[in-house]
């Protein structure tokens, strides 16, 4: 058997603020075709670790990021092609953010940029990309309007369907269901194990069950740093290595 | 739970903040329709003088207000001269006006980006006679030395010195209207893989279109509206242009150069204030134009 080399290998990345670190030093390594959840409470630096692996983080000037991240292999400090790097990652923020364009543009968008202009493959792409995010029912006859008249929970499908949109090799999702109803979180929740065959998903979550039904791995990150990274079985036991996590998994705590 | 009475002098004070703000927000209507009606009054009785016809008023291009025998109201040239001096100064302006927007807003340096900011708003608060003098002087002379036209005061002068006038203020206000842009668009644009130009070209132009059409109008609106500079840099003269070296005269220079002369209450003095009545419906159909493309803009 192979050992195939990590999807993502995260070593002692360092993030700052000005003056506040937020994340201090942590370590940790993301297998491929591995849905991988993140949890932990508010401010603890969940999103911040997100934006460091798409290099996002760039846009707050005040940011400094030390330490390295690889994406297969890659530094992403160091690569020459910043925009091929955001194209293999899927971002789904928690706040959806539909483009000011129709619901069609919103999800061509990305393959446009590569420079798709046919309308046939790009048709078939937005109907697939919809369908996977669980959206393509609802708006199939309303193609042409404005992305941003969805409800909100269509909204954030939408940013879900664009995020797949280039064919990402993997995928973020940061706190994906805050603004879509259970039924909706269930049947994308059963299309993330569906893609889980051809990518791989990082799921930051706040709702420890979503991490716990889906994740094959899940790491607790409280105030910047990793208390304990398992697997789901040893992570959601009654036994994890960290009474910290316990008391979270189980409610406890704060 | 008992009801709390506020005391007399709160429900007072912010009954009179209503009424004032309600004053502020009221006196833009009165002061436009209170200009219009005033240039309307005195304009008016020269509709119905024997000697004045509103056809030849806008369709002739004989403008001899002062002739002895053969008195003509005609303003077509001037119309002719407004128009073409306006549509070259946008020609040149917008393009350049939009591409300093997009440059200061998303690709410039924070320091870059302060320097330039405080030069365009310089460049704003320049007074127009300023604009006229360096046309008269230096702009002429250039143009003459280039284009080996026989007169330096022309539509190119005056197109030129105009951009640059309106330049600054399509800037500025571009500039605002693309900072509010939510920042949350570029970055789920460049998450998705878009180089900064495509960011630009797809998201941030369709975003801000309504505030980058207004700045635009903005520049048009200083442009058609705009007096000193184009009565010192067109060279004044009345007939419908040819080509862009040829002087032409502006509606409000020629209001500018000629109340002063006007005998008051005279005939000519009225036509000239019937001139600024038709200015008035010019930048009204303007306005109105650019609201209707909005609107449709937005419906969609």
């Amino acid at each position: 058997m192979v050992t195939a080399a990590p999807k993502i290998s995260v070593q002692d990345l360092r993030l700052a603020f000005g003056a506040k670190e937020v994340l201090h030093g942590i370590s940790f390594d993301i297998g491929r075709n591995e849905i991988f959840g993140v949890i932990g409470p508010a401010q603890s630096g969940k999103t911040s670790l997100l934006r460091c692996i798409n290099r996002t983080i760039d846009f707050s000037p005040d940011a400094t990021m030390t330490g390295t991240v690889l994406v297969d292999g890659e530094d992403v400090r160091k690569t020459r092609n910043v925009y091929g790097l955001r194209r293999k990652i899927g971002m789904v923020a928690p706040l959806p953010v539909g483009l000011p364009l129709t619901i069609y543009e919103n999800v061509a968008f990305a393959p446009r940029c590569v420079g798709v202009s046919a309308k046939s493959e790009l048709d078939g792409l937005v109907e697939k990309c919809l369908t996977q995010a669980a959206l393509w029912d609802e708006v199939k006859d309303r193609l042409d309007s404005l992305g941003t008249k969805l409800s909100g929970g269509q909204q954030q499908r939408l940013t879900i369907a664009r995020a797949l949109s280039h064919q990402p090799e993997v995928l973020c999702l940061d706190e994906f269901s805050i603004a879509i109803d259970p039924v909706t979180t269930m049947r994308i929740e059963d299309v993330l194990k569906e893609l889980r065959k051809d990518i791989t998903i990082i799921l930051v979550t706040n709702l420890v069950q979503q991490a716990r039904r889906l994740a094959d791995r899940a790491m607790f990150l409280w105030n910047g740093d990793i208390v304990e990274l398992d697997r789901n079985e040893v992570i959601f036991s009654e036994q994890p290595a960290s009474r910290k996590t316990y008391e979270y998994v189980h409610g406890i705590f704060g | 739970m008992p009801k709390r009475n506020r005391p007399a002098w709160a429900i007072f004070a912010e009954k009179a903040l209503e009424g004032v703000i309600y004053l502020c927000g009221i006196s833009a209507i009165v002061f436009v329709l209170g200009i219009f009606f005033f240039v309307f009054k005195v304009a008016l009785p020269v509709l119905f003088e024997p000697g004045f016809s509103l056809t030849q008023f806008l369709f002739s291009t004989e403008w001899y207000p002062t002739s002895e025998s053969n008195i003509r109201y005609g303003v077509l040239a001037m119309i002719a001269g407004t128009f073409s001096v306006t549509v070259l100064a946008m020609v040149i302006a917008v393009p350049f006006g939009l591409g300093a927007a997009i440059f200061v807003s998303e690709f410039c340096g924070p320091k870059l980006k302060e320097t330039l900011k405080i030069i365009i708003e310089l460049l704003a608060a320049i007074p127009s006679v300023v604009w006229g003098f360096i046309g008269l002087t230096v702009m002429s002379k250039l143009i003459v030395e280039f284009t080996g036209a026989p007169v330096g005061v022309n539509i190119l002068n005056g197109g030129i010195i105009l951009a640059l006038m309106s330049v600054p203020i399509i800037v500025s206000i571009g500039e605002d209207a693309l900072k509010a842009v939510p920042d949350s668009y570029r970055e789920a644009g460049l998450a998705l893989g878009t180089t900064h130009w495509q960011l630009v070209y797809r998201v941030l132009l369709p975003a801000a279109k309504n505030g980058l059409l207004a700045a635009v109008l903005l520049g048009v609106g200083r442009a058609v509206g705009e007096t000193m500079a184009v009565l010192m840099a067109t060279g004044h003269a009345v007939h419908i242009p040819e080509g862009i070296l040829d002087s032409v005269r502006t509606l409000t220079a020629n209001i500018a150069a000629e109340l002063g002369e006007a005998p008051e209450n005279s005939n000519h003095y009225r036509v000239l204030f019937l001139t600024g009545v038709l200015l008035f419906t010019i930048t009204f159909v303007v306005n109105l134009a650019a609201d209707l493309v909005i609107r449709g803009i937005r419906k969609k």
